[in-house]
């Protein structure tokens, strides 16, 4: 009875219109919007990968190995799988035009079975089979059209890869299967197989992944098929993949990317929360008569409570439903752009999961942040009618014990739906400790402001004692400015400082530290001429060379390896290994000792002490690697420090060289010289040794940079949604404080105030509270990105003071422009109507 | 012997203030008889408006007690005595406090609602009526007349059929004929109910008008007398 009172009561009081709902609805939508359109295009891009995993993967399922191809046992196996099977090849190498132009390039050779799904999109067109046949004596080839620039090419013309020459066919537009490699550092290069066999780049040691790709007969069981395969290949090192999971490389970026992304909006969704209370509370202190009254004539205070409550759902309801509209309307809106800008299939669509998402996180948010308001408008006393007291006091226990349950269920759920606790946890304590900042330097601020202006420098400046007895009073302007901007100059902060370390990290700190070159594929028989021509050359600082092969742990003590260490990445897939008589120089060994000198004892391997202690290894235990098919048993005789951060030489495993005697393998070499004799260096070495691949540390950085600079553009974005929507609470902070402006210059008139003074007074407002704000959101922010260095990235943190001052400079110029622009229709006003208007 | 309705013995009122407590009542003892009519008389500022606030519960006395149709209000809680004046009890203000949102039918019948009356509607129909307002019931407090408004008010106070009705200068905002208008209407009210009566007015017409007058000045009784 009483509920269905309340909503009776709550429906009338709705007839009153949404005129002052419009920054609570905008606020609520805003938050949700950005949430649910990171939330759509998340899920776009797992539909297209999922939709098309066959043509990503290239096949229905793959196998693949490192530095071999399959044996003939393994190929009668994949060949009863289905009738369709394609056999691929992928490696880096150096594709050279004329004497002296090379670049990196990724290498693809393919069978004719190629593709087996999608098609590949060539300029001129033409199909795949035609490019790479053999014409005038020269085998085809096809080029990304980024690599064909960057080498000055046109079709028709030559290049070579090792020592075979190709002939450019066309320029290679779209590869179906592009997205399931992974990052790679060189544009691709499509040949035919069977054109690599004189090319000197496949030989024993050399680093390449063989790949066959079958098509299944329609209905196949891909998990039967995968349980029997690894069984019956299980220590072969094949991996499997298949369509179900075609690009899991790209999944898991686009899964943690969205988890971050949604984090970073709901922080926005927060500040909305500053202004969904702001106008609640304001809507409510106009309220105050109405709940006199209805107390006078016996509405207890539960009923008041119910009739708010219901009035703030409904308008929760459609704040959240105009966020759901925008968030998924938008994404569809830029659907050809987004599609256009990926390299890989999205379908976007109406998908429910992420709109279930946003609309929860924008219910709770709203709740969270109108319960205080909504607990105390129960406690505005009948005597309000006559007394004027407003609302006042502390929410009860049931309400705090609400507050409480609201708060865990929005982290609780953040928690569940971005399945990142320790980043949601993280990213809660960042904006609850800005918002206590915040909240703490507006009362600061208000304290400052009262006693400035009380001082003997002020007087005789009456704009800026105004402009201090105004942020000083006791309007709740200054607690909204700051809270509602700075959380959202804050959020703008952190990512600024922690995208400008992480750029500093890696292009400026990193290249001083890292080597010139990786030169990868030396062979046995040219390590020796190699290290001789970078001996004799005054401008190499510094040369390391080792053994490389690759290899996967396959079992710890003879468990599985991804059981024993907890899925650690360093059991993800195959990892470069070597092999050493002596401990590499500079090598520290942390516990154990390194092998005698000639051991030729069972194996033995030294491994990277900050990595076996996350897996929990210790000194003798047993691993099981696969190096090129074949099983070594190796035990833990030491741990070492290896440093990764300096892009040097650094091995998680090294084995006596007696355990690998007779494997094939090349040499890896890293080459730390002057930027002017990288290029004397590369001819020199790429002439001598075709086969050779030379990758550019500053290559490579800039990659990583463009890669970063992608995720900080994304972030940014969704930070600037954050900032909107400050500026929307800014904007009803501004709106609300309009009629005591207006009384304020009709007074100030009445003095002899100017309006250029009065105009003046309240700029100087609008700055002091904007500075404030971003002097603020400058700490938080730096306090987060140290944090983010610090303790997730593991590096260094200097603070970057320019995107600082931006972030003040913006704080200043956003109140002003809000706060002018409502000000300014006040100094047209008439004092007399003014001040009739209020007696 | 006469049935006492309100008791207020020994009543103190202070409100915190900017510049420290103010004493708006002091040492109020007074009785007030069932169907008896009250005026309350004095100059601004003298308690008469805090007076019936305390009558009413819509104030809470810092000192003595507040007894209404025997029960205690200095002991009941804010929701306790939004309960008690339901059906007890109708007040009428001198700014009507209409809740704008809701028309002239909907503010007369939520007092009822509040009480649970399944034909609150019904009664509130009739009560209008009987003010001469029905062809306003649907309308708006910002679409009614300042003496439409207090009429409405008046239903509003009168439909539950209090034993108490308490009017704070319900003419104070109103013309001559209006103000009058209501008069006749509150006092027709009184007459027709039954109700006990207190009001508070500056209008020496009106103070004739009732049973008793009590003079304050400066939050004391200054006295009182028969009319």
């Amino acid at each position: 009875m009483s509920l269905a009172l309340a909503a009776r009561i709550a429906r009338r009081e709705l007839r009153g219109g949404l005129a002052g709902f419009r920054v609570f609805l905008a606020c609520l939508a805003l938050g949700v919007a950005a949430i649910a359109g990171v939330g759509m295009v998340r899920a776009a891009i797992e539909a297209g990968l999922r939709d098309q995993g066959a043509v990503l993967l290239g096949g229905d399922a793959e196998m693949g190995f490192t530095a071999r191809f399959a044996t003939d046992t393994e190929r009668k196996a994949m060949a009863a799988m289905s009738g369709q099977l394609s056999e691929i090849v992928d490696f880096r190498s150096m594709a050279l035009v004329g004497e002296d132009t090379r670049a990196l390039t990724q290498v693809k050779g393919v069978d004719a079975a190629y593709p087996l799904t999608g098609a590949v999109l060539l300029d001129p067109a033409m199909p795949l089979a035609k490019a790479l046949a053999v014409q005038d004596g020269l085998p085809g080839a096809v080029m990304d059209r980024v690599l064909v620039d960057r080498l000055g090419l046109t079709p028709g013309d030559t290049f070579t890869l090792g020592v075979q020459k190709f002939r450019l066919a066309a320029a290679l537009l779209r590869e179906p299967d592009s997205a399931a490699g992974g990052f790679s550092l060189g544009p691709r290069t499509i040949v035919l197989k069977t054109a690599l066999a004189q090319s000197g780049l496949l030989e024993a040691g050399s680093m390449f992944e063989s790949a066959y790709r079958v098509l299944l007969p329609k209905g196949s069981d891909l998990e039967a098929l995968k349980t029997t395969t690894e069984a019956a290949f299980r220590d072969s090192g094949m991996r499997w993949s298949d369509s179900r999971k075609a690009a899991p490389g790209i999944e898991r970026f686009v899964e943690r990317m969205g988890s971050f992304l949604v984090l970073v909006g709901l922080s926005g969704l927060a500040v909305g929360g500053v202004g969904v209370a702001a106008a609640v509370r304001a809507y409510l202190e106009g309220k105050v008569a109405t709940i006199a009254t209805l107390k006078t004539i016996g509405a207890e205070g539960g009923m008041i409570f119910q009739v708010y409550l219901l009035q703030i759902a409904v308008l929760s309801g459609l704040g959240v439903v105009l966020g759901l509209i925008l968030g998924a309307g938008a994404p569809m809106l830029a659907a050809p752009w987004i599609a256009a800008s990926l390299p890989f299939p999205v379908e976007f669509g109406l998908y429910p999961r992420p709109l279930l998402e946003a609309a929860f996180y924008g219910l709770v948010t709203a709740f969270l942040f109108t319960l205080w308001p909504l607990a105390r408008s129960q406690k505005v006393r009948a005597a309000a009618l006559y007394r004027g007291a407003g609302a006042a006091g502390w929410p009860g226990p049931w309400q705090w014990a609400a507050l409480v349950g609201l708060m865990i269920a929005l982290v609780g759920g953040a928690m569940l739906f971005s399945g990142a606790v320790r980043l949601t946890l993280g990213t809660a304590g960042g904006v609850l400790g800005a918002l206590v900042l915040l909240a703490l330097a507006a009362l600061g601020l208000r304290v400052l402001a009262r006693w400035t202006a009380r001082r003997g420098f002020v007087r005789g400046r009456s704009g800026l004692r105004l402009a201090l007895a105004a942020i000083g009073g006791p309007r709740e302007e200054a607690m909204s400015v700051i809270l509602s901007l700075g959380l959202g100059l804050s959020v703008l902060a952190a990512v600024g400082q922690i995208d400008s370390n992480l750029r500093s990290a890696i292009a400026r700190d990193l290249p001083a530290r890292a080597p010139s070159y990786f030169f990868v594929d030396i062979q046995q028989d040219q390590i020796d001429g190699f290290l001789a021509r970078l001996a004799n050359d005054a401008a190499v600082s510094k040369v390391e060379s080792a053994p490389m092969l690759r290899g996967i742990v396959t079992q710890i003590n003879g468990r599985s390896a991804a059981e024993a260490s907890g899925n650690h990445w360093v059991v993800q897939g195959d990892r470069g290994l070597t092999y050493s008589e002596m401990p590499p120089e500079n090598a520290k060994i942390t516990a154990g000792t390194w092998w005698p000198e000639d051991y030729s004892g069972p194996a033995q391997v030294s491994f990277a002490a900050e990595e076996a202690e996350e897996m929990g290894l210790k000194l003798g235990d047993k691993l099981t690697i696969n190096i090129l098919g074949r099983d070594i048993d190796a035990a833990i005789t030491s741990f070492r420090e290896v440093d990764f951060s300096t892009a040097g030489m650094g091995f998680v495993m090294a084995l006596n060289p007696a355990a690998l005697a007779g494997a094939p393998h090349s040499f890896i070499a890293t080459v730390y010289t002057t930027e002017a004799a990288e290029a004397p260096i590369l001819r020199d070495l790429a002439s001598a040794y075709p086969n050779i691949t030379a990758i550019r540390v500053r290559d490579a950085i800039d990659r990583v940079t463009e890669a970063l600079s992608a995720i900080a553009t994304a972030t940014a974005w969704a930070a600037a949604a954050s900032l909107l929507t400050g500026f929307v609470v800014l904007i009803g902070a501004a709106a609300a404080g309009v009629r005591a402006r207006m009384h304020e210059a009709a007074v100030l008139k009445v003095l002899g105030a100017t309006r250029a003074r009065i105009l003046a007074s309240f700029a100087l407002r609008s700055a002091l509270l904007g500075a404030a704000a971003g002097l603020v959101a400058i700490a938080a922010g730096g306090l987060a990105g140290w944090a983010v260095m610090r303790f997730v990235m593991e590096a260094e943190f200097t603070f970057e003071p320019l995107s600082a001052l931006a972030i003040v400079g913006g704080g200043i110029i956003a109140t002003l422009l809000a706060g002018l622009a409502f000000a300014w229709p006040t100094l047209a006003v008439q004092p007399a109507r003014v001040l009739r208007a209020d007696e | 012997m006469t049935e006492t309705i309100l008791a207020l013995n020994n009543v103190a009122l202070t409100l915190a203030g900017n510049a420290g407590p103010v004493e708006i009542l002091r040492a109020i003892t007074l009785n007030v008889a069932r169907g008896e009519t009250l005026g309350l008389v004095g100059p601004s500022g003298s308690g008469k408006s805090s007076l019936l606030m305390l009558m009413g519960g819509l104030e809470r006395a810092t000192l003595g007690s507040v007894t209404a149709l025997g029960v205690d209000l200095t002991a009941m809680n804010e929701d306790g005595l939004a309960r008690f004046r339901r059906g007890n009890m109708g007040v009428v203000f001198q700014s009507f406090h209409l809740i704008p949102t809701m028309t002239a039918l909907e503010n007369v019948a939520l007092p009822m609602e509040l009480a649970g009356a399944s034909d609150a509607f019904a009664r509130a129909e009739a009560e209008l009526r009987a003010m001469g307002l029905a062809a306003r019931m649907a309308h708006f407090p910002r679409q009614l007349s300042g003496g439409e408004q207090q009429r409405v008010a008046l239903a509003r106070a009168a439909a539950p059929r209090p034993a108490i009705l308490l009017a704070d200068e319900p003419t104070g905002n109103l013309d001559g004929v209006n103000g009058a208008t209501i008069m006749d209407l509150l006092f027709g009210l009184r007459d027709r109910h039954g109700s006990t009566l207190v009001l508070v007015t500056h209008a020496a017409e009106l103070a004739a008008r009732c049973d008793r007058v009590v003079r304050l000045a400066d939050g004391r009784i200054a006295g009182e007398g028969m009319v």
